[in-house]
């Protein structure tokens, strides 16, 4: 897809939709868009790092979860508009992120993702632990009736988070055609002879690492918005890194298509999941669709359509 | 001000809880340590292991050790067919790293579910005799279910040691990731000596199963808190040696312990962390092993 | 006498306990073309990690064109024109053989140098611009190895046994090719085994045994050398 019509698309998509939003009254649509946009936000910000360059992030609830407490913490000092908090999100997410990525990303792939496993319960008792944000005991967040158009605030939420994933995945693509994207595809095939030809890959893997970190940041910041309460189990759960890695696994990793398709689909089938049998087995479902892929069909969706139109 | 006899008990607890934590690494050390598979379901299945123990403790009234011992076996063929399975779809294809973390994540959550689903959210515990009564020597005092825990998990350690020294297969599985071209002109085959080592790794996930939930409850998401310590231990402890590993382990234990005791315990997980970054980053061989 | 372009002082490499390289120096001048030989094990390969940077070195120096490099990493390496092939071809499995060479062409090229088309051209690659490398024969890999090495611009290229395991006439096609880099000013050292090929490239012939350089000089006065000799052929 060319660029002009990318960005058209685009454009008449957040036009759509934001008129859309004016017509509809219907509350449950506006938090089912908002999860939608959500994991498209967290999946293609995964996929920087985890598609494009080759290293695996475990620890997605940490820098999710630390965007959505700087907007607990914030907002129990200051009352600030939406934005600066999704600002507020980005900066420590993207900081952690860079200063994690200093420490780990020197060794091999696999000791990363190990690293941030365990960064994502580091972050968790640590924000159990801090009582000003509630502790363990949670939070609870007063959500303004209205948003800034007249609409009811779920729908502003749900368009902020919209612009979000589509800035992340015009981020994304922009990425992937240009020479970083070229870097790191060298550095995801083979790093150490990417370094041999130039590629300076410890730079360029933490230029990712922190604006993957710092996009999922952006995600969560207006996480405590949209529950109306939040407690560290639910921020720190599990199947927010089980979800951002299976959505773009299952869509296709090689390019920003994959993870939008991976993230539309799954939200779907778990929304189906979750009301029609029980939310328990809809996390096996996840579970069971991402080993299938990485087994079977280890370049999603995309890989296969490619695929199939090559054998056509 | 410290009280000299509540850190010389945190100290001891420590030691015995260091102890154990290595029957958990131990699957870690071979798997990872030595065959290089980076196999983060490990504690998923050691929980598996503590429910299955704690099925046949209250069902059949089997003293927790020995549910563990007879779980061994059938763990052994689940690592066996796991790694199977591993090796044809990842190993083989060459791109093992980037797919083959997500495939063991994959596992690692589908079995913590699978656990929900069928034995509920609940915690679960064991009876024996030994849990609830205690050695005193002076002024400390050593619980049982920690005592046997950690002797079971010295003794499965060093049993092991001495298969991987003395054996033909023991050391050839030792020898399978550095050389394995040189096996196969020995007519053995790589192939079925990671199984083996792996199936081996898998059976004592089933023991240290059954040793965690003497120790304390059960319920299916406390596998995440082990996958820092039993990697960060493995680590520290240099990746391929078990006594290494066990030092590392006690190390931590210790430092737990007293960090729970003298200042806030929720922040133990976070402690393996606390020892995983710094060695990563400045000492990669660990206390006794190879570089990484 | 001029600066040479690479010069090495006292070069050590240990791995643990093992000493994989022990105390070698050496020099190349601009434009030279220098031969590497030595049998299996000898080192040859960790002399060549140790000059790109891939592994630090335990001791010793390592400079090009006055410039002290031991301490950089492999991409700046890179960057000022040391450029390193590789023995077993490693190409970038997912991107395809035009796009192989704009890697290092980006990232390590410096302008106004040949175009990709030219340099797919030159080894005889320009039909398969568009292919993935699995697509390609053995000696195609290698050719692309050597194309990608030439899109980063060396001013030294360090070729590493890019011959193992090719025909007569294949072999003949690589050193022409490398003959002509040559002529273009670059300078060239080559590790092989196929000493037809060496000794009709080089003008200088260095010999490493066991971690140690134990001749340097005339190519027929190095193979005719007694220990040279004897370390392939034993005693």
């Amino acid at each position: 897809m060319s660029n002009a019509w990318f960005w058209a698309l685009g454009a008449t998509l957040l036009a759509v939709l934001w008129l859309a939003g004016r017509l509809i009254t219907n509350e449950y649509v506006f938090f089912m868009g908002y999860a939608v946009a959500q994991y498209i936000l967290l999946a293609t910000a995964w996929n920087l790092l985890g598609g494009y360059a080759g290293y695996i992030n475990f620890g997605t609830a940490a820098f999710f979860a630390l965007g959505a407490y700087v907007s607990v913490a914030i907002n129990k000092l200051v009352e600030v508009p939406l934005p600066v908090l999704i600002l507020a999100g980005a900066l420590a997410a993207g900081a952690v992120g860079l200063a994690m990525g200093y420490l780990t990303l020197k060794l091999r792939g696999v000791f990363f993702s190990i690293a941030t496993l365990a960064l994502a319960i580091v972050a968790q008792a640590a924000v159990t632990n801090w009582e000003f944000v509630g502790g363990a005991s949670g939070a609870y967040l007063l959500r303004p009736s209205e948003g800034p158009w007249g609409g009811s605030y779920v729908e502003y939420l749900f368009y902020v988070m919209l612009v979000m994933a589509v800035g992340a995945v015009a981020l994304a693509r922009t990425i992937e055609r240009s020479t970083v994207g070229l870097g790191l595809s060298a550095i995801r095939d083979d790093e150490l002879v990417a370094e041999a030809y130039g590629v300076p890959t410890l730079r360029l893997k933490l230029l990712v690492t922190m604006l993957s970190g710092a996009l999922m940041g952006m995600a969560g910041a207006p996480l405590p918005f949209y529950v109306a309460y939040l407690d560290p189990p639910s921020a720190f759960n599990l199947s927010y890194a089980v979800n951002t890695i299976a959505m773009p696994l299952i869509g296709g990793t090689g390019t920003w298509i994959g993870p939008v398709i991976g993230a539309v689909l799954l939200t779907m089938v778990q929304q189906t999941a979750m009301v029609t049998i029980s939310s328990a087995f809809n996390l096996m479902l996840v579970g069971l669709l991402m080993v299938a892929f990485i087994t079977l069909a280890p370049n999603g969706i995309v890989g296969l359509v490619r695929n199939l139109r090559r054998q056509a | 001000m410290l009280d000299p006899l509540a850190v010389l008990n945190a100290v001891m607890a420590g030691v015995l809880l260091g102890g154990f934590y290595a029957s958990v690494a131990l699957g870690i050390a071979i798997a990872f340590g030595m065959l290089d598979i980076p196999n983060l379901s490990h504690p998923a299945f050691v929980v598996v292991g503590a429910f299955a123990t704690w099925l046949l403790n209250s069902q059949l009234g089997l003293d927790p050790v020995l549910a563990g011992l007879v779980m061994a076996p059938p763990f052994f063929v689940l690592g066996a067919l796991l790694y199977r399975l591993y090796h044809v779809c990842f190993e083989r294809r060459g791109d093992a790293a980037l797919q083959g973390l997500a495939f063991f994540f994959g596992i690692l959550f589908i079995t913590e579910v699978a656990l929900v689903l069928t034995a509920g959210a609940d915690y679960r515990s064991v009876a024996a005799p030994y849990i609830g009564a205690s050695l005193t020597f002076g002024s400390i005092t050593l619980p049982g279910r920690m005592l046997v825990p950690f002797f079971v998990s010295i003794a499965m350690i060093g049993l092991l040691h001495q298969f991987l020294t003395r054996s033909f297969t023991g050391r050839a599985i030792q020898a399978v990731s550095q050389d394995p071209v040189a096996l196969r002109l020995m007519g053995v085959s790589p192939t079925r000596i990671k199984t083996l080592a792996f199936g081996l790794a898998t059976a004592t996930a089933a023991v240290a199963g059954s040793l965690l939930i003497i120790i304390e409850p059960v319920e299916p998401s406390i596998g995440r808190d082990f996958i820092g310590r039993a990697f960060a231990v493995v680590v520290l402890g240099g990746m391929g040696s078990f006594y290494g590993m066990l030092l590392a382990s006690i190390i931590l234990g210790i430092t737990e312990s007293i960090v729970s005791d003298m200042w806030n315990p929720s922040w133990a997980p976070a402690i393996a962390f606390g020892f995983l970054l710094p060695t990563l980053a400045f000492r990669s061989s660990g206390l006794l092993g190879r570089k990484l | 006498m001029t600066q040479p372009l690479l010069a090495v002082n006292g070069l050590a490499k240990q791995f643990g306990g093992f000493t994989a390289l022990a105390d070698i120096s050496l020099h190349v001048m601009a434009g030279e073309r220098l031969g590497l030989i030595g049998p299996n094990g000898s080192g040859k390969t960790t002399l060549v990690n140790c000059i790109s940077g891939t592994v630090p070195i335990s001791a010793g120096s390592v400079t090009l064109d006055n410039r002290r490099i031991d301490g950089l990493p492999p991409h700046q390496r890179a960057r000022l024109g040391l450029v390193r092939s590789f023995q077993l071809p490693r190409p970038f499995g997912s991107l395809t053989v035009a796009d192989n060479l704009r890697v290092a062409t980006v990232y390590a090229g410096r302008s106004g140098a040949a175009g990709i088309p030219e340099l797919l051209e030159m080894v005889g690659l320009k039909g398969k611009a568009d292919r993935l490398p699995r697509e390609l024969t053995q000696i195609e890999m290698r050719k692309l190895e050597l194309a990608r090495a030439m899109a980063a611009t060396p001013r030294l290229l360090i070729v590493d046994e890019a011959m193992a395991g090719l025909s007569h006439a294949e072999v003949d096609e690589i050193v022409a090719l490398l003959l002509q880099l040559s002529a273009q000013g670059v300078t060239i050292i080559m590790i092989e085994h196929i000493m037809r090929a060496v000794m009709s490239f080089s003008q200088r012939l260095i010999c490493v045994v066991a971690g140690r350089k134990v001749a340097d000089g005339n190519p027929d006065e190095v193979t005719g050398n007694p220990e040279v000799l004897k370390a392939y052929l034993g005693e």
